[in-house]
């Protein structure tokens, strides 16, 4: 019994001892970023990485998003003779949930497990090691603008992926299943505020930095043998996963 | 100068090194021998910080490395250079832009001089031409060679070398240790080789330490070094099963 609370405890601290691991990473991060040289070329090229070469699968998700909100919510609203709210009811859902969350899936997956490959791999072959030895901080050069480039392209993705899945869903309800064009804009444009659309963007902010601290923690952070890589990556999509979700369900209880 | 003393490291329960002493001298080659996993590489991580010890302390021109702040051992590690096992290239650029990365980030150099000295270090080392290749489209024994170039574009005080011939044939190995003993010759940089390529390695070395069960077992000039009659060199040097070393 007591081995069994010793074994409790023990692991109690290590997951608390690595949480705190992860928060200095992070602050390290982010005090790397305001000191010289400047890291701009990185962060437009991390910009790219994440946000153009993740482009295609966010459109192909936020459309086909969209396509199935229309189909499932015109025959719910059926039921209720309330098909004009269809526009509203697919904003809603993308602005509020939907866009900032499976964005960041889709980010996650296509991204942010590159991330911890590539940095894990860099780990495994002493390129970190390098990168200290010639007097070059890693966590400036390789973490800090993967961060300020996730924190940028990710609100820029999940609008996009917002903007996709309005018109997939168009396309299903409008096109295909005869709502008219006309109630289906005008109820988006009654129903939907101001606040739904900048606390779908505030949550796409906070997952963009999830993705990429996670992502490049544990890739920095990968054991040096054959399975090192492939252990970080899985862990790194996986924990995001997580994170995001609980994330988005405080990030929603407060912006409620 | 670099001075070792009393180095201590453990990792988990693992004791690697056990109190290694060891004076490297100025402007000389000096290599360090021993068993595989035996806690060579993790000696040399220690001389520029790249691992810091449990105990004990290593001291570059006087200065203990292991107890300065960030910004002044930034200093002293421009002050080096190292060629990694693997030779540690960044994957994501060229053999010249791996060449060229520590004098783009730590001078202020114009390009065409970067260029310049790229070419230089690159035909140094028999690379010249290859400089636009990726490091995954060389070979191994080019790898070396780039990362040779990458430790010494920054005309170091101080060379570091981790196993600098392990994974290459003999010829080839046999080039890389005439390429490092030229290239000594004409910068004069103080060399520490981290190597088990017996005897090859002697022809290089101005003096050589062994590292046996965490400690430096045995030091000297090479010539000193090869006649000792510690057990433990006799053993290593002529590769014999038998004696004070466990060999599995």
């Amino acid at each position: 019994m007591l081995s069994l609370i010793a074994q409790i405890g023990r692991t109690t601290l290590q997951q608390l001892a690595g949480m705190g691991r992860m928060f200095l990473f992070l602050l390290s991060a982010f005090a790397w970023v305001f000191r010289p040289p400047p890291r701009l070329r990185l962060i437009v090229e991390h910009i790219r990485t994440i946000g153009v070469d993740s482009l295609s699968v966010v459109l192909l998700s936020g459309v086909f998003t969209g396509m199935v909100l229309g189909l499932q919510g015109y025959y719910s609203l059926r039921k209720f003779n309330a098909e004009s709210f269809l526009g509203s009811a697919v904003a809603l859902s993308l602005l509020r949930e939907l866009g900032p969350v499976l964005s960041a899936f889709m980010v996650t997956g296509r991204t942010g497990s590159a991330m911890a490959a590539e940095l894990g791999s860099m780990k495994v072959t002493e390129q970190i090691d390098a990168l200290y030895s010639m007097a070059i901080n890693p966590i400036q050069y390789l973490v800090s603008p993967r961060i300020i480039a996730g924190l940028i392209s990710m609100p820029l993705l999940t609008a996009i992926f917002d903007v996709v899945g309005i018109y997939g869903a168009y396309l299903i309800g409008v096109g295909l299943l005869g709502v008219s064009s006309g109630s289906y804009f005008a109820g988006m444009q009654s129903s939907v505020v101001f606040h739904d659309v900048w606390s779908g963007m505030l949550k796409s902010v906070s997952f963009g930095l999830i993705i990429t601290w996670v992502c490049c923690y544990k890739g920095f952070h990968a054991l040096p043998m054959a399975t090192g890589v492939g252990q970080a990556t899985t862990e790194s999509v996986v924990l995001c996963f997580v994170l995001i979700l609980v994330w988005d369900y405080f990030m929603t209880s407060v912006m409620l | 100068m670099i001075r070792v003393v009393d180095l201590h490291k453990k990792f988990g329960r693992q004791e690697v090194l056990k109190g290694i002493n060891l004076d490297v001298e100025t402007g000389k080659i000096t290599t360090i021998i021993g068993g595989s996993g035996g806690g060579k590489t993790v000696l040399l991580k220690h001389l520029n910080a790249l691992l810091l010890p449990d105990r004990g302390s290593v001291l570059v021109e006087g200065v203990d490395i292991t107890k300065i702040g960030e910004s002044a051992l930034n200093n002293i590690r421009q002050k080096f250079g190292v060629l990694f096992q693997g030779a540690a290239l960044l994957d994501s650029m060229t053999i010249s832009d791996n060449v060229a990365f520590p004098l783009r980030e730590k001078t202020k150099l114009t390009e065409t001089e970067i260029q310049r000295r790229v070419e230089q270090r690159l035909e140094q080392v028999g690379l010249a031409g290859a400089g636009y290749k990726y490091p995954a489209e060389v070979s191994g024994g080019m790898k070396k060679r780039a990362g040779l170039a990458r430790a010494l574009v920054m005309e170091p005080e101080i060379v570091l070398f981790d196993e600098p011939t392990t994974g290459l044939d003999p010829l080839l190995g046999k080039s890389i240790h005439q390429l490092i003993r030229k290239i000594h010759a004409a910068f004069g940089f103080t060399g520490v080789i981290v190597s088990h390529d017996i005897p090859e390695v002697f022809k290089i070395s101005d003096r050589v330490a062994m590292l046996a069960n965490g400690v430096i077992a045995e030091i000297g000039k090479t010539d000193e070094f090869l006649t000792s009659q510690n057990p433990i060199v006799r053993q290593f040097v002529n590769a014999e099963t038998e004696g004070p070393l466990a060999v599995l």
